[in-house]
């Protein structure tokens, strides 16, 4: 005979055999691969999206003057374009305009052979700019520069400006700073979150199709089997996120990236990492528990799939009440993000970053373990009392989302 | 509530059950269980399909709460802080598939607190010794139904269970590990272990058990040992005469019938001696007599009814098909 297991011991024997199962799945491989999908998506996605707003931020005006004219705005020009760059736009020669003769620039900026945003005509002293008139008023500056550029005789020598860059950072910049290091490892954390607890909703589907939950429940507390399935994802994603974050990191250092061109965190780089990973687990397990109390009780892979939509709604609720909170530092809304079970890592890490307290930190840990375990035991407490039941009450072979759903549906019929 | 001899037992018992009921929503599936169970014995649950048995079971395994009544399991009203000494093959049988034999049986262990070497080192062992070997390191997918269910049985004892409980452990098994399942039920019994188990088919019960619980409808008319189990219906007297009638007809009991050649009806309750008497002096010719104990089944049918009898048959009937 042997000993009696502790809930924890328990529910690291379940652990052990998830974590082992999945990592050495063939699935896994294609696991450690997901991030690169969407990465790629948006490489491409902003690659193209960049050649494209740089196509339409360099309008093409188009010049429709005397040939000597038109030759004048070019050679203005080319003379400012270092001094001014992308301020002043493409100049393209519609047409040498004679004396007398006129051009209709509507029909120009019409014709699909050419790319015109506007069109100047008339001369170097009363140049006439024709275009859309919700942007015209925005050329009419740079157009007017040129065409005196134009006028002049001579090469103008601008003075060349010395520079004398300051490291200095107002409280204002710093705040600022801080503000985009919570907003970025806010959503570093939330992605990962939403990539990995989404997971556990049909974690225990497998254990419900083979019957093996009836061995699981016989032989250990449901609670020892709900926290060993969220052990077991749990060592699963830090071994993912370990892997992507050594593969980008060393990408990143190849590519020449370091911290220091990043604002630094209040709370300092390796304390901040830290919390992130503290905040990332209990994040998980927080979210990881709801979800698979919630898909505890769905009988059917196809149930467990059409509840991953509202739980991702959920899940996009919680980062944009965390995010609505950062931005509102020593407020009753942060308070209330930092107390809120859900969003509470989010706003703990946006914290960290802006803040150097630590306290909170201490406070905040110790409260997100107790409402892991209170969730545990309320998922465990549902699933014993909604599933694990047997008798004719479950002949109809439905789960309890089914049961809600028909429930529901035959109300609505009969009315 | 019929006679629960358990109770008086002078053995201490492995399993107690009082007033255990159970409703899902709204249907009663065990009302009123009363259940005891001495240390060391071959304990079955006698019932037709839907009678109540694994409800039962799964309540004393503590995997649901009762709605009313107590429990106790080897001294424990939790039976989870046992567990580690229960061993228990539910009655829908599932391992995870992609797990090897040996693997299988050190998780079903290391559930019950077995460490996991040890597990796998009992585990190879196990499945040598009854045969086996070869699927040591085959996964459960790799498996017939018939030996993945073995493997589970195995799984189940691998740390030495004080107590075991089967539900149902026969169904699904061909004749040849039926009979290999009642040796080595006989063997845990011999060597002290307590075992309860489910089922529906009579002779199983009858071949193995001490004590029977007959259950139909939820309820237990009858929880106790075979033997008066079976002494609940008179003996059933078997006659055969030369004279086919005759003033000793007299003497026959009221329920005799007349089958064949013989004469049918229960043993008088002033016993045999003053039948034997009447019969010669009306010169019958008593050509042979016997008296035959009744069987489980008759007790069953006498004690459960004659629709739980019938329920019973057709949950028999539908295993052969």
């Amino acid at each position: 005979m042997t000993g009696r297991l502790s809930t924890l011991a328990a529910a690291f024997v379940i652990a052990r055999r998830d974590f082992t199962a999945i990592l050495f799945s063939r699935s896994f491989f294609f696991f450690l691969l997901g991030p690169l999908f969407p990465i790629m998506v948006g490489g491409l996605a902003g690659g193209i999206g960049k050649e494209v707003q740089s196509n339409a931020a360099r309008p093409e005006l188009g010049i429709a003057m005397s040939a000597a004219d038109s030759q004048a705005l070019l050679a203005a020009r080319q003379r400012l374009e270092p001094q001014l760059g992308a301020a002043i736009p493409m100049l393209v020669v519609v047409r040498n305009v004679g004396p007398g003769e006129s051009f209709d620039a509507a029909a120009a900026m019409q014709d699909k052979r050419v790319n015109l945003a506007a069109v100047v005509t008339g001369t170097l002293q009363r140049p006439q700019l024709a275009g859309p008139e919700e942007r015209i008023a925005d050329w009419r500056g740079p157009v007017a520069v040129l065409a005196g550029e134009a006028q002049r005789t001579g090469a103008t020598d601008y003075p060349t400006v010395d520079l004398a860059p300051l490291k200095l950072a107002t409280t204002a910049d710093e705040a600022r700073s801080r503000m985009v290091t919570a907003q970025l490892g806010q959503t570093v954390l939330f992605l990962l979150t939403m990539l990995l607890a989404g997971m556990v909703l049909s974690n225990l589907v497998e254990e419900k199709g083979n019957k093996i939950i009836e061995v699981l429940a016989a032989a250990i507390p449901m609670d020892a089997v709900f926290l060993g399935k969220l052990f077991a994802m749990l060592a699963v994603s830090f071994v993912g996120i370990s892997v992507w974050a050594g593969a980008g990191s060393a990408v990143w250092l190849a590519a020449g990236g370091s911290l220091g061109q990043y604002p630094a965190p209040a709370v300092g780089w390796p304390l901040f990492f830290a919390l992130g990973t503290a905040y990332f687990a209990m994040g998980y397990l927080l979210l990881g528990s709801l979800f698979l109390a919630i898909g505890s009780m769905a009988s059917t892979v196809r149930e467990v799939q059409t509840l991953s939509m509202p739980v991702t709604m959920l899940q996009l609720l919680n980062f944009f009440f965390a995010s609505w909170a950062m931005a509102r530092p020593g407020s009753a809304v942060e308070l209330a993000a930092m107390i809120v079970p859900f969003s509470s890592p989010f706003a703990m890490l946006a914290r960290a970053a802006q803040s150097d307290a630590l306290l909170p930190h201490v406070l905040a840990l110790g409260w997100q373990v107790i409402c892991v375990a209170v969730f545990v035991r309320v998922g465990a407490t549902l699933f014993r009392r909604w599933v694990m039941k047997s008798g004719p009450a479950r002949s109809d072979g439905k789960g309890p989302w089914s049961r809600l759903w028909s429930k529901v549906f035959t109300r609505r019929a009969v009315r | 509530m019929a006679s629960n001899a358990g109770w008086q037992t002078a053995r201490p018992l492995a399993i107690e059950a009082r007033g255990l009921v159970k409703r899902f929503d709204g249907f009663t599936a065990v009302d009123g269980v009363d259940i005891s169970v001495p240390e060391g014995a071959i304990y079955g649950i006698l019932g037709p399909n839907g009678a109540g048995k694994t409800t039962t079971l799964r309540m004393l395994l503590g995997i649901i709460d009762p709605d009313e009544g107590v429990r106790r399991v080897l001294g424990h009203d939790r039976p989870h802080e046992i567990s580690h000494a229960i061993g228990y093959l539910p009655e829908e049988r599932g391992l995870y598939p992609a797990m090897k034999a040996y693997e299988a049986i050190a998780f079903l262990g290391a559930l019950r607190g077995l460490p996991l070497a040890e597990g796998r080192k009992r585990g190879r062992a196990m499945l040598e010794e009854h045969g086996l070997g070869y699927a040591t390191e085959r996964q459960i997918r790799q498996l017939s139904k018939g030996m993945a269910q073995q493997v589970q049985l195995l799984g189940t004892l691998v740390h030495e269970p004080k107590l075991v409980v089967f539900d149902e452990p026969f169904s699904g098994l061909d004749a040849l590990n039926q009979g290999k399942l009642e040796k080595m039920i006989r063997a845990l019994a011999a060597k002290g272990t307590t075992v309860i188990f489910s089922t529906h088919v009579i002779a199983h019960a009858e071949r193995l058990c001490d004590e029977v619980a007959i259950i139909a409808g939820g309820k237990v008319p009858f929880a106790g040992p075979v033997d008066v189990a079976r002494d609940r219906i008179r003996p059933q007297v078997r006659l055969e005469t030369r004279a086919g009638d005759g003033p000793w007809r007299a003497a026959l009991p009221a329920d005799a019938r007349h089958e064949g050649d013989y004469w049918l009806f229960s043993l008088p309750e002033t016993g045999i001696e003053p039948l034997l008497r009447a019969l010669i002096e009306g010169e019958a010719g008593i050509l042979s007599l016997s008296i035959e104990r009744a069987g489980l089944h008759d007790a069953f049918v006498a004690i459960a009814g004659e629709a739980a009898a019938r329920a019973l048959e057709e949950g028999n009937g539908e295993e052969a098909r």
